[in-house]
């Protein structure tokens, strides 16, 4: 597996969880490297079971929409599945003003999230 | 360039004019005093969040859209916050575009394209938002929400 920096990476049973390292996901270098990050767990380590845990998260910006679409892309082209928890309720409503929250399998934490897997 | 003053319309006011590079990560020689200000003037964590967003999507739209991180050109930004107006400008030196071709990204055929989300993020997140003709200058407006009973 490959070192990461914008993610930390640990799984619960069959489940890739995914946590965000960085509180404010802006800065385009840093969104350009998430993406790198989070597409390999897909395409390089066949990662089928992936969440992606926004606890930590408090910023994202439309730049960070288009990786996690992108993401949301390859898992189904792999016949994997992505779900998403722990969202606050300010980044929620980036997605519901985006309709991406009908796009992505959001959970309210991760133990929900897990279980639904 | 860069200068603070006081508004005369709004006297208790925060406000700076800067041109910023065109560089990607730019926005935060603006956005970490626009912050710092909106919080001084008592601005809500919710309200904080969307006007960051907005004033985010419009410089990188700007910086990369716009200029297209020429380095010869810049981003002019100017900034006013009051306790109950946030007014934002951003103006870039590239050709402009008409906001209205911007596709609808919430439609069902494009729910899953990764880009063009961020005009339409601004326009929910403030009071007004209003491109020139040319299309290289956006205004954003926020205004403080009355309080409820």
């Amino acid at each position: 597996m490959a070192a990461h920096r914008r993610i930390d990476v640990s799984k619960v049973g069959e489940v890739t969880v995914v946590k965000f390292v960085d509180k404010k996901i802006l800065d385009e270098a840093s969104i350009q490297e998430l993406g790198v990050e989070l597409f390999s767990l897909v395409e390089h380590d066949n990662r089928k079971s992936v969440l992606l845990n926004f606890s930590n998260v408090e910023f994202l910006s439309s730049a960070a929409l288009g990786k996690l679409i992108t993401l949301d892309r390859k898992v189904k082209a792999a016949k994997g599945r992505l779900k998403m928890s722990n969202i606050r309720p300010e980044i929620f409503e980036v997605f519901q003003i985006t309709k991406l929250n009908k796009v992505f399998d959001i959970r309210k934490d991760e133990v929900e999230a897990i279980s639904a897997f | 360039m860069e200068h603070q003053s006081h508004s005369d319309q709004i006297p208790s006011g925060w406000s700076r004019e800067i041109d910023l590079p065109s560089e990607r990560g730019a926005s935060r020689l603006v956005t970490e005093d626009l912050l710092e200000q909106l919080g001084n003037h008592g601005w809500s964590p919710s309200d904080i969040f969307s006007i960051h967003l907005a004033a985010e999507e419009a410089i990188v739209n700007g910086i990369v859209h716009g200029n297209q991180l020429d380095p010869a050109k810049k981003v002019h930004v100017s900034c006013l916050v009051s306790p109950e107006l946030v007014r934002i400008e951003v103006t870039d030196e590239g050709a402009g575009f008409d906001p209205a071709t911007v596709p609808d990204c919430t439609l069902e055929e494009r729910l899953d394209v990764p880009s063009g989300r961020g005009v339409m993020l601004m326009r929910s997140f403030m009071t007004r938002i209003e491109y020139n003709a040319k299309g290289n200058s956006v205004v954003l407006e926020k205004k403080r929400a009355p309080a409820e009973d």
